[in-house]
Formats: structure tokens, C-alpha cells, sequence
């Protein structure tokens, strides 16, 4: 067999790989531009009080995020994704103990309070973010996001889209074992 | 129809005076012209990363819109165009850009286009070289090689053959 035979054939295969790679890759997955930087600074107050009742919980702050691995986890009552994605965080922290705060993203107090009631609250404390403004400073497309930060509030990882129960014990709970002191 | 025409006519006269908006809503619009010209440029420049394919400017997505006031602000507050690109890309990384910035990573990119170009060409040039060469052995033009003994017994038992009656 000669080379020039060969030639195209290789050619050919160089342009397979090539494109076996570029059409698997899920352009919707993005890294996040903040990987191993630290979370943005931030103090978000609590979900608003609804008619005559309390706020929910006591609002959320970077400072919360410092001294313990952690994930933040950013929601709406609005997003429909979230709904499948809830169990996933209620197990998380149940029944693996992870530390979750949340940033309820854009939505009404009262949605957000009945999503809590209805769904249960695997939350440590919950900031709303309601002009979004503190889902831009984490570089949150689109809701759910998910982020694993380290014990000096390195964001370490970013999950898009909702967990499932795969992710858990494939990227999550790895991740978060590995960033333990 | 006919009366349609007129109208027709009229709006295609209006169209290329009127300013194609994108998805900018009027409550968004900074009463500086200057400075609402520098953002409309930005975000012409900036990638919706709901919709991927379209630029802030262009798209109806509530991030889309986020940015696009986020934009105006940081204008508002004096940043220059640099600056405010950068308060973007630091959250979204260089994917927002519309234009990819050249460094290590993006060359290829860049000039891969060009480098299979001159491949290609160089192929080429190789192809016509060759075949040029053989055209000119074939022909009268280039060296003739003398019959070797072997073609010319062949060649006198296929002229034999033809006088055959």
C-alpha cells in the first residue's frame, strides 16, 4: 500500500475525531468563568414577609460560605427544571449532610414560601436575589445552577441545569469529599 | 390589491430611514444619545447566553435584558467601553464575546481557516507540478526515450498482425 493512498484515509479520520468531539460537546454546558476564583460579595436579604407572617429564614451572605465546603444552589418556583432537580437537594442534605444555601432567583415572595412548604426546604439559609442582580455577579445563564465552593469560599465547580440522582454520587459528593480539609 | 400597492410603497420608502431597535425597550433608552450610541454598540457585541446565537441587543430573554441595563449602568457610572466588557467577560467568560479575543488558546481558531487554506493550496501546487511534468514526457515537447529492443519487436508483431488479411 502506498502513502498516497493513505493520505485521505488519514485526513478523513483527523475530520471524524474532529467532529466526533465538536458535536458531542453540549454547547448549553458552559464552564463558568469564575472556576477557582472566590464567590462574589454579596449580603442578600431573606425572602420577603408574605401578608402578616415573618420573613423566611434570615437572608444570606458570602461570609455564611466561609470555613465549610458548600453548595449554592440557584432556584425559582417559576423554573420547571427545579421541580425535578428538588429531591436530588433534599437527599443532599439529609441524608449526605452537605451544607446548601440558596438564591431564589426572581420570584414572588409568596411562590417562593409555598414552594418551600409544598416541596421542603433542604436549605441553610436562603438570600433572595430579586432584581437578579446577584445571579449575574455568579455568572448564573440560567436556572437551576449549581455551585460547589471550598472552605475559603472558592467557587469550585459549577453544575448547569438540574442534578439528578446520577450526579450526586458521579460529580457532587466526589467533589465535595475531595475539598474536605 | 392594487389599492394595497401605495402603502406598500410607502412603508418600503420609510424602512431604511426608521432604526432597527433589536430587543431594546423604550424604558431602557438613556436620554444621552452619545452614551446610548456606545451601548448599543456593546451590546451589539455581546452574546445572549440564553439564546447563544444572538446578541444582547437582539434578544426578548430576561438576562438578555438584565445585561443590557446592566451595560447602561456602568456607562452611566463612567466606566469606558473596556471596562464595561470586562465587568461582563469576568462573570461569563470570553463565550459572551461575539468576537473571540486572540491569546494562546484561541490561535487555532483564529488562523486554522487559514492554515488549511495553505494546505490546500500547497496540495495543489504539488498536483499541477506533477502532472505537468508527465504531460511533458508524454508529448513531443518533452525528452524523447528511444524504443528499447523488447517494444520494438513487440511493436513490428502488432504491425504484422494488422497487414493480416
Amino acid at each position: 500500500m502506498n502513502r498516497k493512498f493513505l493520505l485521505p484515509v488519514v485526513i478523513f479520520a483527523a475530520i471524524a475525531v474532529a467532529f466526533a468531539v465538536g458535536l458531542t460537546l453540549d454547547s448549553k454546558r458552559l464552564p463558568s468563568a469564575l472556576i477557582d476564583k472566590p464567590a462574589p460579595r454579596f449580603d442578600l436579604p431573606p425572602i420577603a414577609a408574605v401578608n402578616s407572617g415573618e420573613p423566611y429564614g434570615s437572608g444570606f451572605s458570602s461570609r455564611d460560605l466561609i470555613g465549610r465546603v458548600t453548595l449554592v444552589n440557584v432556584f425559582a418556583s417559576w423554573c420547571g427544571p427545579c421541580r425535578v432537580e428538588h429531591p436530588q437537594l433534599m437527599s443532599l442534605s439529609r441524608d449526605h449532610g452537605v451544607p446548601i444555601f440558596g438564591i431564589n432567583q426572581k420570584d414572588k415572595p409568596e411562590d417562593a414560601q409555598a414552594w418551600l412548604e409544598r416541596h421542603g426546604d433542604p436549605y441553610l439559609a436562603i438570600g433572595a436575589d430579586t432584581l437578579g442582580r446577584i445571579s449575574i455577579d455568579w455568572g448564573v445563564y440560567g436556572v437551576p445552577e449549581t455551585f460547589v465552593v471550598d472552605t475559603a469560599g472558592r467557587i469550585r465547580y459549577r453544575h448547569v441545569g438540574p442534578i439528578m440522582p446520577r450526579d450526586i454520587t458521579r460529580t457532587i459528593l466526589p467533589m465535595v469529599a475531595e475539598l474536605m480539609p | 390589491m392594487r389599492a394595497l400597492l401605495p402603502i406598500l410603497l410607502a412603508l418600503l420608502a420609510i424602512a431604511p430611514g426608521a432604526q432597527w431597535a433589536g430587543a431594546v425597550e423604550p424604558s431602557e433608552v438613556l436620554s444621552d444619545p452619545a452614551l446610548e450610541a456606545r451601548a448599543r454598540k456593546i451590546s451589539q457585541g455581546l452574546r445572549c447566553l440564553v439564546c447563544q446565537n444572538q446578541t444582547i441587543d437582539d434578544s426578548d430573554a430576561g438576562l438578555a435584558k438584565d445585561l443590557r441595563i446592566l451595560v447602561r449602568e456602568r456607562l452611566l457610572a463612567g466606566d469606558g467601553d473596556e471596562e464595561v466588557m470586562a465587568f461582563v467577560t469576568d462573570r461569563y467568560g470570553d463565550f459572551v464575546l461575539l468576537k473571540p479575543p486572540m491569546k494562546t488558546g484561541t490561535v487555532l481558531l483564529w488562523f486554522g481557516p487559514l492554515l488549511i487554506f495553505l494546505l490546500g493550496a500547497a496540495g495543489l501546487v504539488r498536483f499541477y507540478a506533477n502532472h505537468h511534468r508527465e504531460d511533458d514526457t508524454e508529448s513531443n515537447g518533452g525528452e524523447e526515450k528511444p524504443l528499447t529492443g523488447d517494444e520494438k519487436n513487440r511493436l513490428t508483431a502488432l504491425l504484422k498482425e494488422g497487414d493480416d488479411p
